[in-house]
């Protein structure tokens, strides 16, 4: 058995947090965070350059043509950094859409434009309220033209490009649903930033009225599509949560190693040890339910919707619970603007909403799972 | 990434599932795969006799005690070979129970700091299941605390004279050796006082009484030593040494990696997809799929760390400290999920009867015997200290009873 990532994977994932903690440190998260730049466009160039950007797009499409365990340690050493770039609706969600559903010619005409950073991707799903379901999909797609509203749209007010979920039938199946790409720098559409929970990642408003857009994809194929684009994105933001709930507890552990009260470090009292020591049962088994989705992803498994659904609770889980007990270990300071635990605190709460909440995909693993018991 | 065997291991995997095909006792796989929780009950056997029976057969064909070096009766195997021969072993290996101490903590203790006559008179009839072993640490006023163990040896002669008494002993009653650990010395600080022995537990002096537990089953003793002898060739390690001698012991106890342990998930995985409720299937009720996810996935965890130590042990790494988890997890899981099975029956919920409508009081009976998972082997609150210490690297903590010689340690009179 060698339920571990290759050497060179390792190596890979050093290389990135190595990148990452010279390019991308908490005053450089900072700038976003204060709202001064909607996105660290430095970061983006570098990451571009590194070929992070592209590691598991084709080399016929520009990308480095690595694969999905290397997207994977690269995506965990992202969420460690708490970068403030849209690199999972880039790339775990456009860039997956086009590598399912693209033809030839959209992927020439994206995918390397992604990999080399000059391209900003999204996927305009959610309208409003609610979980990803064909039946909220109201926005309409007819005669090669879209209307209707998206919100949240990750990243929405950068984006170059998105991946838009819209109804084509009526008859109540997940058939109605079709997928398009559309070009958010042509006509037709008008753009709002909203304010949200973690201005280092933005969400937009995006309004379509007449708006050209070529399909992705076969007609009626979207939901099928959009599920395995979601359940792919499931496995890699897990990564960035196991790499965010590493981040958190190291946090927590460093200060209770720091701080002194009563006479002695905080960290000597039981109360703040075992509260670190349930931060790390749940970090663990975030990470082992996150190798197995990476297995799954890379090798394109029968399993995949089950790992998904389990990395996705499993790492959702546990990023909240260490950047919650985080702030908790730091006490009063802890709770200030200057200190980062917020800054883990946010993303943690935003991520667990993104591709669906919670109570979402534990419903999907239960369906999952009694698909798998009943085959 | 992948969950293949490199040739090696595939090659003595074939071997082992070949022999456990050819000489395992069929006839009681239904009835061992139904027992996946608690201690195994056969209905027209004893225990310690089919396990004997079949610890023989695997020490005759080598396949006893693995990793033990062939000349004390083991196979000189590596460590991912007795991962693999453990999965090859499957359901048979619950028959291994009595003989589990033995193998995991009194033989290695005995191979790391007994004599070499010591050894070859003891290791391989405990390799064979001849002989059962127990473990005589715990007491009445020293659990997590073991070190504060109050039973004396003193010396006479060439000879040690114990007085005392020792608590939740498994297997006390059928064992024919214990490892036992006392005090020689009360004038030192507690660790520096302790000397390990071993004993024939058949020796005078030595009363073996059963402890009526909690749950109404009888599966520990308590063990009372009045003026029982044991020679000094009997000793493990230097007097005073007992404290590092008993750290290979308790290493041993946390080295089994690759064991499943029971967490319940899918027995209330089953129950929820036949349990009707007022609305229909209780599996179809979203607060009970949230809670059943929540557990699916701990579940699910504990299973791909232990993959993950495993795949250490392939490349011939030493795993890491993450399986320390896999009690602490699965312990309070199964108090949890039984307690979840029983509120959805409502009132009915506390009937026990074999006819009642609760899959014949499995979770009551997870329930009730749950309480010694969190206990036995490192309470939660030790596991989650040595993980704070050990992986975090926390300070301990604050020992008030460090430097103060054991016989000035304050009792509160008991």
């Amino acid at each position: 058995m060698n339920f571990d990532f290759s050497d060179d994977q390792k190596q890979l994932r050093d290389q990135a947090r190595k990148f990452l903690a010279e390019k991308c440190s908490p005053k450089a998260v900072r700038v976003v965070l204060d709202g001064k730049a909607p996105f660290d466009k430095e970061l983006w160039k570098g990451l571009a350059e590194m070929g992070f950007l592209g590691v598991a797009i084709p080399e016929e499409f520009g990308g480095a043509g690595a694969g999905h365990l290397e997207l994977c340690v690269i995506a965990e050493e992202m969420g460690r950094a708490n970068a403030p770039v849209p690199f999972s609706s880039t790339v775990y969600l456009a860039a997956e859409a086009l590598l399912i559903a693209g033809s030839d010619a959209q992927k020439k005409k994206w995918l390397p434009a992604i990999a080399s950073g000059e391209a900003i991707g999204t996927l305009a799903l959610f309208e409003g309220k609610g979980n990803p379901s064909p039946k909220s999909i109201k926005l309409a797609a007819a005669n090669g033209v879209l209307n209707g509203v998206k919100k949240p749209v990750p990243d929405g007010a950068i984006a170059d490009f998105a991946v838009v979920a819209a109804r084509t039938g009526s008859s109540g199946r997940d058939g109605d649903i079709s997928l398009f790409l559309v070009d958010l720098k042509a006509g037709g559409v008008e753009v709002k930033s909203l304010t949200n929970l973690d201005p280092t990642r933005g969400q937009a408003e995006i309004t379509f009225t007449n708006c050209k857009a070529e399909p992705l994809g076969a007609a009626g194929d979207g939901w099928s599509i959009l599920t395995q684009v979601l359940d792919r994105a499931a496995v890699l933001c897990a990564f960035e949560q196991v790499g965010g709930s590493d981040r958190a507890l190291e946090m927590g552990r460093d200060y209770a190693l720091d701080r002194i009260a009563f006479g002695r470090q905080i960290g000597s009292f039981q109360a703040v040890k075992h509260m670190l020591a349930d931060m790390y049962v749940s970090a663990t088994l975030a990470r082992s339910n996150s190798y197995y989705g990476a297995w799954a992803l890379s090798t394109n498994a029968a399993e995949l919707p089950e790992a998904a659904a389990a990395a996705r609770i499993s790492a959702t889980q546990a990023f909240q619970h260490c950047a919650k007990n985080n702030i908790q270990v730091h006490g009063g300071m802890g709770f200030t603007w200057e200190f980062d635990c917020h800054m883990y605190y946010r993303r943690a709460n935003a991520m667990a909403l993104g591709l669906g909440s919670l109570s979402y995909w534990e419903d999907q693993l239960i369906d999952r799972m009694r698909k798998k018991n009943a085959a | 990434m992948n969950f293949d065997d490199t040739p090696q291991e595939a090659a003595f995997r074939e071997t082992a599932r070949k022999w456990v095909e050819a000489n395992a006792p069929k006839e009681l796989h239904a009835e061992l795969s139904k027992s996946s929780l608690g201690r195994i009950r056969l209905a027209n056997h004893d225990i310690v006799d089919v396990g004997k029976a079949w610890q023989k057969k695997k020490f005759e064909g080598n396949w006893a005690c693995l990793h033990w070096p062939k000349e004390y009766g083991g196979r000189g195997a590596t460590p991912i070979e007795r991962v693999i021969w453990q999965q090859e072993e499957g359901v048979y290996g619950k028959l291994t129970q009595p003989f589990q101490i033995g193998e995991g903590m009194c033989g290695p203790t005995v191979m790391a700091w007994g004599s070499e006559d010591a050894r070859r008179r003891h290791l391989p009839k405990l390799a064979s299941g001849e002989e059962i072993w127990c473990q005589l640490f715990s007491e009445p006023s020293a659990g997590s605390d073991v070190a504060g163990l109050r039973t004396r040896a003193e010396k006479k002669g060439d000879n040690w004279v114990v007085n005392g008494q020792k608590i939740w002993t498994s297997g006390a009653h059928y064992s024919d050796f214990g490892l036992l650990i006392a005090r020689t010395d009360p004038n030192v600080t507690k660790h520096k006082g302790l000397t390990m022995f071993f004993l024939d537990m058949k020796s005078p002096g030595v009363e073996v009484r059963p402890i009526k537990q909690a749950n109404g089953m009888q599966e520990f003793n308590e063990v009372y030593f009045t003026d029982v002898v044991i020679p000094d060739s009997q000793r493990l390690g230097a007097v005073g040494e007992g404290w590092s001698v008993s750290l290979t012991t308790l290493m041993n106890e946390r080295m089994s990696i690759g064991s499943r342990l029971a967490t319940g998930v899918p027995e209330l995985f089953e129950f929820c997809s036949s349990l009707m409720l007022e609305d229909g299937l209780a599996i179809d009720d979203p607060a009970v799929r949230s809670r059943l996810a929540s557990w699916a996935v701990k579940s699910s965890g504990l299973k791909y760390t232990s993959y993950r130590a495993i795949s250490s042990l392939s490349k011939g790494e030493q795993p890491g400290p993450e399986n320390s988890i896999g009690k602490l997890v699965s312990g309070m899981m199964l108090q949890d999920i039984a307690s979840y099975a029983m509120d959805l029956q409502g009132a009915a919920g506390v009937l026990t009867g074999p006819d009642e409508e609760t899959v014949q009081g499995q979770f009551q009976q997870m329930l009730l015997s749950s309480p010694s998972m969190r206990i036995a082997g490192g309470t939660d609150e030790i596991l989650r200290n040595i993980i704070a210490e050990r992986v975090l690297g926390l300070p301990g903590d604050i020992r008030v009873d460090k430097d103060v010689p054991y016989n000035k340690i304050p009792t509160k009179g008991r």
